[in-house]
């Protein structure tokens, strides 16, 4: 491997989360390496979408602080979370349906787009120019993730499967610092598994980006990361290299139920 | 024969101003997923702002007819602009991801505080713009047809007006990142936040562009016909082209606007005799209810299918 983990980048402290009496996380620390590959997993319920939501700034905290780069945030704005460099995907797909696979994966790079409206719409120049620096590095990523054949198909008309990959790709063309991922593999069979699991680890490996991901099966997780929370109910059950995690009691029995 | 074609030509003509209204309706539904009900409020608002201050330049003593108007168009888009921008601070921002219906309702508000604000700062009398549009018409086709076609420069000049507006608009939406934003945050509000695109900026464009368009079928209304408070209740007449169109195509909110302004002046021509007239009142929403029993989605709207 030519990655090598680096220093805490995303440091996540003592967050506490409730909608009305529903405590969807409480106390929650935990910090995220610069180039790891790090997963939250738990049972279905257990809060993990919550905590993605909270780095990316969709649920703000009551308590506890988040801290990226040195700089801490008592909460985070989606807009803003974006400009810093972190991108995210989804678990219930949020594409943009009605658009094509290229144009989808454009919108993600509209943060790097300087140039002047009315030179844009007329093609004009240093417009030009940049357009096609953002269309190279969009076909880049579609090399990358293998969809060339479907450039211009509605991503609403595409497999399930596909749809994951563009959401991928979208948030690839922010060339973010940390990508979350939410569930990406939630829904496919084996092979499409397989696929995206592939694609995470080169995301990893070739640019270098911290990877973020939520996952219920365990099996998949396990294989790819470099260290693992475990949540359950809300709370923080175990924190460590995979080995460690499987190895760890009160995981064992949230995942598999306490012996009676 | 040059009857008909005088009949369609000016159906056609009408249709024309239906559909810049309906485009605003398409515009702002399109890119917030909100269905604007003050859009003819705006229309009056933008009229009634133009035809001031065309008057005030005017007494101010600036005599070139098409300085006056530019300026008066100017100031009256910045008005525009400005009521975008407090639409957007004022309303949209607390209604994040709130239902349509309730945002639906807060628009309907809106064009109530708009009607009475702008008569209140911009009076309520009858006013006119005078962009100086030939009002002669004038005969075409005189070798082809026995006694020519009459056609009324003045619309002609409207069309061409509302055809530029049109491409503009769509190079717009196509071609430029923020009109690509535009289209991504019409698809999915949390999506486009998540890679950076900024929702209450493109709110306030959008609704900047649906001021222009609305400003610029309030020019050309208010130069046929004089500002005054009907021009709110354009809107009306272009609901049925935007449900004939499909409420989220601009190419459909132009042909919807062209079948209903000739549908309507047709059928006054050779069915109203038989009902004894008046047609013309009612043949848009009568059209719009068949679509809404046959296709709902209008002619080329996005079927919506929701996966259970």
């Amino acid at each position: 491997m030519s990655r090598q983990i680096g220093d805490v980048i995303l440091n996540v402290q003592n967050i506490s989360l409730s909608f009305g009496g529903v405590k969807a996380l409480s106390d929650i620390s935990f910090d995220v390496r610069e180039h790891e590959i790090r997963a939250i997993i738990g049972p279905n319920g257990a809060g993990k979408s919550s905590m993605l939501n909270c780095i990316n700034g969709v649920y703000t905290p009551q308590q506890g602080s988040i801290t990226f780069r040195g700089q801490t945030f008592s909460h985070m704005d989606s807009h803003q979370v974006a400009v810093m460099g972190v991108a995210r995907t989804f678990q219930n797909l949020a594409l943009f349906k009605g658009m094509s696979v290229l144009d989808n994966i454009m919108t993600g790079r509209n943060l790097r787009m300087k140039s002047n409206l009315l030179l844009q719409a007329i093609r004009f120049g240093p417009a030009e120019r940049e357009e096609i620096e953002h269309r190279r590095k969009v076909e880049e990523i579609i090399d990358f993730l293998e969809i060339q054949a479907y450039r211009k198909t509605p991503v609403g008309q595409l497999p399930y499967g596909l749809q994951k990959r563009v959401d991928l790709g979208r948030a690839l063309a922010l060339e973010p610092q940390v990508l979350l991922l939410d569930e990406p593999m939630a829904g496919m069979n084996v092979e499409e598994k397989q696929d995206m699991c592939r694609f995470i680890l080169d995301v990893n490996d070739e640019f270098g980006t911290t990877v973020v991901l939520i996952e219920h099966d365990m099996s998949v997780v396990m294989d790819i990361s470099d260290r693992v929370v475990v949540l359950d109910y809300g709370k923080k059950i175990g924190d460590g290299t995979p080995d460690e995690v499987r190895n760890n009691p009160e995981v064992i029995s949230a995942y598999l139920g306490t012996g009676h | 024969m040059g009857f008909f074609l005088e009949t369609l030509l000016g159906g056609l003509m009408a249709g024309m101003l239906y559909s810049l209204v309906a485009l605003g309706f398409v515009l702002i539904f399109k890119a917030s997923g909100v269905f604007n009900f003050a859009q003819g409020a705006m229309v009056l608002f933008a009229a009634l702002a133009m035809a001031r201050f065309s008057e005030w330049l005017n007494a101010s003593g600036l005599g070139n007819l098409w300085l006056v108007n530019l300026i008066a168009f100017a100031m009256a888009a910045v008005v525009m602009f400005c009521v975008a921008w407090v639409i957007e601070r004022l309303v949209l921002r607390q209604l994040v991801n709130q239902e349509g219906t309730t945002l639906l309702m807060a628009t309907l508000g809106i064009t109530y505080f708009l009607e009475g604000l702008g008569q209140s700062i911009f009076g309520s009398d009858i006013y006119k713009i005078d962009i100086g549009m030939p009002k002669e018409p004038v005969m075409a086709f005189e070798s082809t047809f026995p006694g020519g076609i009459l056609i009324n420069q003045e619309d002609l000049i409207a069309a061409l007006i509302a055809a530029c507006l049109v491409a503009l608009l769509s190079l717009f939406f196509q071609k430029t990142s923020t009109g690509r934003a535009l289209r991504a945050v019409a698809d999915d509000h949390q999506a486009a936040q998540s890679i950076g695109i900024p929702l209450n900026r493109i709110w306030v464009i959008v609704w900047c562009v649906a001021g222009v368009v609305a400003l610029v079928a309030g020019m050309i209304w208010g130069s046929k016909l004089g500002v005054q408070f009907s021009l709110a209740t354009v809107a009306l007449r272009a609901l049925p082209v935007v449900i004939l169109g499909g409420l989220t195509s601009v190419p459909g909110a132009i042909i919807g606007g062209l079948i209903i302004g000739v549908g309507e002046k047709l059928s006054e021509v050779y069915l109203g005799p038989y009902v004894g007239g008046g047609i013309e009142i009612w043949f848009a929403y009568v059209l719009a209810l068949l679509f809404l029993l046959v296709r709902p989605q209008g002619l080329f709207g996005e079927k919506i299918i929701d996966r259970v």
